[in-house]
């Protein structure tokens, strides 16, 4: 017992230097050369940062292509869900909620066309993402709002769209800050 | 077919291809045969010398047992005392305060035992200094000790008599310059050019094009995010663990993270093939393991690529699947693939939040923890599925008319309590803990306590159950994942769940190294024609009856009263 002790000591400090400082300090030292330099990539209007490119933002005006509802009110200095189980009553009226909301800013929408994305909060509370028929199903909204033509609008999205990983893995996508962003270039 | 789907086949056979030469590489590593990373042994000789490490010297199964739970208990303290005071020491850019005492205990334990399960939030409830010196460091030690625990098993396992089991300090510590530094680099590297973040920085404040003023929570993630999923430790560095998108930026990283969680347990399974000279052994497990991975897995998948049945009656789109609480750029197939991988292996880490996972789904991620052994985690994995493998081998023989024997050796009395014992208390502590939580919750809901029991519950009826369900059967499997809702970061729920996962950690690690050491001891029969052989389809499919009765019996009361009342209110109302 007695010897196991020293040896256990002696091994938690090589491994704590090992694990705990080398370790991360080589990660740190190469992510410096990945974009962002291992602080998050950014992304800037007229030189001002106006964002994270991963991370999600509160759009909420006509204007905007909205994005999905957040558990964290899209506040990156935390992030979760909203952890509400299927079947409770009190969630489902709200996504109910949150389609009646929906349709009343954006009139002249059908409602099979609402893909549920747009009325349920993602897991981290700052999902970056829509799926390409959450951001077309609000093409209307927008380019009648900033009185551009609806087609214009329609491109811009789907100049936008992320293809699946290597065209073959996983859904595709559009950044709604990416979205938004190339939105306001439009005159 | 769609692209969502061929994600999640394409993920699973990368896995398998990897960790087949992985396995192999795994066993030369512990037979002392050449490696392609020869190159560290002089550091590793440095380690041993400084140390006092005498590699030569080789210690029977409960030798192997002291210097395991002694150094254990060494990182208990001092993670205990870390995490008590990190609000006052330095690395704290975003100046967190403390951990109180209750969630000091369960973190430091969480952590040692390599659940992670995390009543705190890593954004608030951390620092740089224990995120690295804590929490990092655990995820190495700790899948480190479960890897060398199950090499002893395999050292046991070898067709001569012995108690001369191969030295702890050696195995452990090879175990994470051979095996998971080097693997960890690599991906940690990959998620840096990906996006992750790797820096020291603080948090970041911006405006938003809207003109909200948000904070960025950031820091050295990335190297923690690859060992969390390498270990099978599942702890984030962020609150909302690999959903978060600088945890998990994009459709690659989550195909990466996918695989390396699973990468050793899997080829743990080959290397002991390879090992021991039996391969055709470890296929027969891989087969069954993988067998009751699809048990669960389809349906699960299947739930959550149909979407809410409530929400379908709204009268929405629905053909991405169940959304709530999934993030878009996953989608709903390869969110459920990874909440069957993350629970069947003990990883825990989550890319959607299980809370809101369809009653089906979460019926699966529970049968997932309560069998803990389809594939399992690095190392107890193949540990728990031994108990089973001993079970199987002792009914069958009855049921034949043979002497139990496995692997040349009697199956006898001893070992088969051991057995029994390890294989029912893990439905002990998870029915116990319930049982205890929902008296608490239906008896005294307005106890006067910090927090009251009433708030506990993020959800009402059925699924309320099943939340308390989920948290004592995550401890025990050592598991981590959480649905997330309940309010566990107050005293009671601390401490009981710590008790847990002690429980649930060392005992199946102990059961194991127990009987493996005796029944080296054991005289060696060579294998005859009348032999029961272990290596066949027929015992393959005996085991997996055993795995399924045994949790069946002892679960299928209380999932009937969760996840399975919330399905049948869900879709046939």
């Amino acid at each position: 017992m007695k010897t196991y002790i020293l040896t256990s000591l002696k091994l938690t400090a090589v491994m704590i230097i090992i694990c705990s400082v080398l370790y991360p300090l080589l990660i740190a030292g190469i992510a410096k050369t990945a974009p962002g330099g291992g602080k998050g990539e950014t992304i800037e209007v007229n030189g001002k940062v106006v964002g994270y490119a991963n991370i999600g933002q509160k759009f909420t005006a006509d204007k905007y292509f909205w994005s999905r509802p957040s558990a964290v009110n899209y506040n990156a200095a935390g992030s979760g869900g909203s952890n509400k189980g299927p079947s409770n009553p009190a969630y489902l009226k709200d996504v109910q909620a949150k389609i009646d909301t929906f349709l009343v800013h954006n009139p002249g929408v059908n409602k099979a066309d609402i893909p549920a994305e747009l009325v349920t909060a993602s897991g981290s509370g700052l999902d970056p993402d829509l799926s390409p028929e959450g951001a077309l199903v609000q093409v209307k909204r927008v380019a009648k709002t900033r009185n551009i033509s609806e087609e214009k609008v329609k491109q811009l999205v789907e100049s936008k769209i992320e293809k699946p990983l290597l065209g073959m893995f996983g859904p595709a996508k559009v950044n709604v800050l990416k979205l938004n962003v190339a939105l306001d270039n439009i005159r | 077919m769609n692209t969502e789907l061929i994600g999640v086949i394409a993920t699973f056979a990368i896995t398998v291809l990897l960790a087949i030469p992985l396995g192999k590489y795994i066993a030369k590593v512990f037979n002392n045969e050449k490696t392609i990373l020869d190159f560290i042994a002089p550091v590793e000789r440095f380690i041993f010398r400084i140390c006092g490490i005498d590699t030569s010297k080789e210690m029977n199964w409960k030798q192997h047992l002291m210097a395991l739970l002694t150094i254990n208990m060494l990182w208990f303290v001092y993670a205990f005392v870390l995490l008590y005071t990190q609000g006052s020491l330095f690395l704290n850019p975003d100046g967190n305060p403390s951990m109180t005492s209750d969630l000091t205990f369960n973190t430091a334990i969480s952590f040692l035992v390599n659940c992670n399960l995390q009543d705190y939030s890593g954004e608030t409830g951390a620092t740089y200094l224990t995120q690295l010196f804590v929490f990092n460091f655990l995820m190495f030690v700790s899948a480190a000790t479960g890897i060398a625990a199950l090499v002893v098993v395999f050292n046991a396992m070898r067709d001569k008599v012995t108690d001369k089991l191969g030295n702890f300090f050696v195995i452990f510590t090879k175990t994470i310059t051979r095996i998971l530094l080097p693997l960890s680099i690599v991906i940690a590297v990959l998620l840096v050019f990906n996006g992750t973040p790797a820096s020291f920085h603080g948090k970041d404040s911006i405006i938003t094009m809207q003109g909200d003023t948000v904070q960025v929570s950031r820091g050295p993630a990335a190297g923690m995010i690859a060992i969390k999923h390498l270990g099978t430790n599942g702890g984030g560095w962020f609150g909302a663990n690999s959903a978060h998108p600088l945890e998990n930026p994009n459709y690659f990283t989550n195909m990466l993270e996918m695989v390396v969680q699973v990468l050793i347990p899997i080829a743990m399974i080959f290397a002991l093939g390879f090992y021991i000279k039996r391969k055709k052994f470890s296929y027969v497990i891989f087969g069954v393991m993988t067998i009751g991975m699809l048990t669960l897995l389809i349906p699960t998948m299947m739930a959550e690529m149909n979407g809410n049945p409530a929400i379908t009656a709204m009268g929405i789109d629905q053909h991405s699947g169940a959304t709530e609480g999934k993030e878009v750029r996953f989608g709903a197939a390869a969110s459920g693939y990874w909440s069957i991988v993350t629970t069947i292996i003990s990883t825990g880490s989550v890319n959607s939040m299980h809370d809101s996972s369809m009653p089906l789904s979460g019926n699966m991620q529970l049968l997932g923890m309560m069998v803990n052994s389809f594939y399992g985690g690095c190392g107890v994995g193949i540990l728990n599925y031994y108990i089973f493998i001993i079970i199987a081998v002792f009914i069958s023989g009855l049921m034949v008319g043979r002497t139990p024997e496995f692997l040349g050796r009697k199956i006898e009395a001893r070992e088969m309590k051991i057995a029994t014992l390890i294989a029912l208390l893990h439905p002990f502590i998870i029915l116990v803990g319930t049982a205890i939580s929902s008296f608490t919750l239906v008896h005294y809901p307005n106890a006067d306590w910090a927090v009251k029991p009433s708030t506990w519950l993020n959800n009402p009826g059925y699924h309320g159950f099943s939340e308390m369900l989920y948290q004592y059967t995550s401890c025990a499997a050592n598991n981590g994942s959480g649905f997330e809702g309940l309010g566990d970061n107050n005293v009671f729920w601390n401490v009981t769940t710590g008790f847990v996962l002690i429980l649930g950690r060392y005992l199946p690690i102990i059961g194991p190294l127990a009987i493996a050491g005796i029944l080296a001891k054991k005289k060696y029969i060579p294998e005859s024609a009348g032999t029961l052989r272990t290596d066949t389809g027929t015992f393959g499919l005996m085991t997996y009856a055993v795995i399924m009765i045994i949790a069946a019996l002892a679960f299928f009361p209380a999932l009937v009263l969760g996840p399975i009342a919330e399905y049948f209110s869900l879709y046939h109302h």
